[in-house]
């Protein structure tokens, strides 16, 4: 099965990205999605920007409705996923825990809706 | 693989014939699910197996393999389904890969146990936890909605709803069947452990067994502990669980009077203790302490392991109680095991010593103040130490915390006996 490894990173792990503790943060995060290729289950991901990065837009009878920010104003945000594909759920919380958020942050694992095939 | 016809010999009993369906149902739904995660697809199509046995087999005879003929039968229905509804997903060809890869287990005269991956899927931590036990009752037994929302005193539509997302839940999140290596259990083992206690202690608070529909709860969760113990023989645990639930089950008929009195445990007449369910209880003890590795289930069967021997001795060994009761307070920080604890040091070192460790405790875990057994050992230690109104004043605070009629009859006739 499929799924995505979601990383909720707190205000300080992206403030991690950028001071002197980048090197560790991105080299945790290399080491992570080396040891996922290595184990042959990676299937995809992405890192995000901050949320301060992000913009949210709406269509409201029609007319459209940009605001500045992200979608949901939590504690922690969205920082990025992998995609995996492991037999069970097990295999993916044992992955998601291995994140380097999990410390810090939280992980959503969510299995991929599979699309048909025709 | 066709059924053998014969004369259905061992089916003429009705009480065997209701223990090969007992326990066929969890072997055979645990089967069907273990590739599929679909429990309620498996659960049609077993249940459609059943009414399909119900016709052919007084016609032609119960088949040689029970099992294997209802097995074979809900196979069937589960193809049939998946090629009726064609989800969008290549789920059939999964569910006719899975079924065919058991087809060969079949063979085998013995149908694979599968019911421990079946229970560790239903106590899995991204399950709700209080559908955990009802999941594993209508699983592993068979349990209708209905019956398990009156055992557990929740609307039926509410159970049946909770029991339909849990099972939503396995399906679409992925939960495995597979049960994991040890050291990989993590929390989950003591979940399948806990569901088990809690499916025992519901049928255990109705002593009486006024309630229909929790009658005979307690001599489930037993089953599902056999069930347990005899593909877990070595996790002490296990074997704890079903020695701890032994000890209290032997103890059953001596919980109540004749006239449905509550009788408290030491003035419970021990000629009335089932000793074969005790001999089971400590012999199972004995191999979980063989092993090496205590825990909070055999440390609650030794406790119960101490009382059942006034059987013998006709005397209580408060001390190892009280011991046993200060361990396991340590090993699962429960307020009740440190309030059980503080009543055995009263047995063990008089009223005074009990009601300073009683109140030292309530002091530390304010909630103790609104557990009527609190009230209740309070009562009986103010009493000893000739405090009349205190006690009386205590017992009002037990009998206004107390739910089980019995037991407020009890404490009203304590009350009035000061």
């Amino acid at each position: 099965m499929k799924y995505a490894i979601i990383v909720y990173e707190t205000v300080d792990d992206f403030a991690a990205r950028e001071d002197q503790r980048a090197p560790e943060y991105w080299n945790g995060y290399s080491a992570y999605s080396g040891a996922l290729q290595a184990a042959g289950v990676a299937a995809g991901g992405a890192a995000l920007r901050a949320s301060d990065a992000a913009t949210t837009v709406r269509l409201r009878g029609g007319s459209r409705q940009v605001v500045d920010g992200p979608y949901s104003d939590i504690k922690e945000q969205l920082g990025g996923f992998f995609l995996i594909d492991v037999p069970t759920l097990d295999d993916a919380l044992a992955w998601a825990v291995k994140c380097p958020a999990a410390k810090t942050g939280a992980i959503e694992v969510r299995p991929l809706l599979e699309m048909s095939q025709g | 693989m066709e059924p053998d016809q014969d004369t259905g010999s061992h089916f003429k009993s009705g009480a065997l014939a209701e223990r090969v369906a007992r326990e066929s149902y969890g072997r055979l739904l645990a089967l069907l699910c273990a590739r599929t995660r679909d429990v309620a697809a498996a659960e049609d199509a077993l249940s459609e197996a059943f009414a399909a046995a119900l016709t052919a087999w007084p016609r032609g005879g119960a088949p040689d393999n029970p099992e294997a003929w209802l097995f074979a039968a809900a196979k069937r229905k589960l193809i049939d389904a998946a090629r009726r509804t064609r989800t969008a997903s290549a789920g059939e060809a999964e569910i006719v890969r899975g079924i065919e890869e058991f087809v060969a287990d079949m063979a085998e005269v013995n149908v694979p146990d599968r019911r421990l991956g079946l229970m560790f899927a239903c106590a899995h931590p991204a399950i709700e936890e209080s559908v955990r036990t009802p999941l594993m009752l209508q699983t592993i037994l068979g349990f209708s909605a209905e019956r398990i929302a009156s055992a557990f005193l929740v609307e039926p539509t509410a159970m049946g709803q909770r029991l339909v997302r849990a099972k939503k839940k396995i399906k679409d999140a992925g939960i495995g069947f597979e049960v994991p290596e040890p050291a990989a259990w993590g929390g989950r083992f003591p979940a399948v452990l806990n569901a088990i206690y809690a499916a025992f202690a519901s049928g255990w608070s109705d002593p009486m067994g006024a309630d229909p529909e929790r009658q005979g709860l307690t001599e489930e969760a037993v089953w599902l502990g056999r069930v347990l113990a005899q593909q877990l023989p070595q996790e002490p645990e296990v074997l704890g669980l079903l020695s701890l639930m032994l000890h209290l089950d032997a103890r059953r008929v001596a919980r109540r009077g004749s006239d449905g009195r509550y009788v408290p445990l030491d003035e419970q007449d021990t000629s009335l203790w089932r000793r074969e369910l005790i001999v089971e209880a400590e012999q199972l003890l004995y191999a979980a302490s063989k092993i090496g590795r205590p825990g909070r289930f055999q440390l609650e069967a030794a406790i119960q392991s101490a009382h059942a021997t006034r059987a013998w001795r006709g005397e209580t060994d408060w001390a190892a109680i009280a011991l046993l009761y200060q361990a396991l307070a340590e090993l699962t920080a429960s307020p009740v095991a440190q309030l059980n604890a503080a009543a055995a040091i009263a047995r063990r070192d008089g009223p005074e010593a009990g009601l300073a460790a009683t109140e030292a405790i309530a002091a530390d875990n304010p909630m103790l103040r609104d557990y009527q057994p609190y009230w209740a050992l309070i009562a009986d230690l103010a009493a000893k130490l000739g405090r009349t109104e205190a006690a009386r004043a205590a017992y009002d605070e037990a009998m206004a915390r107390e739910s089980d009629a019995a037991v407020i009859a009890f404490l009203a006739a304590r009350q009035k006996s000061l």
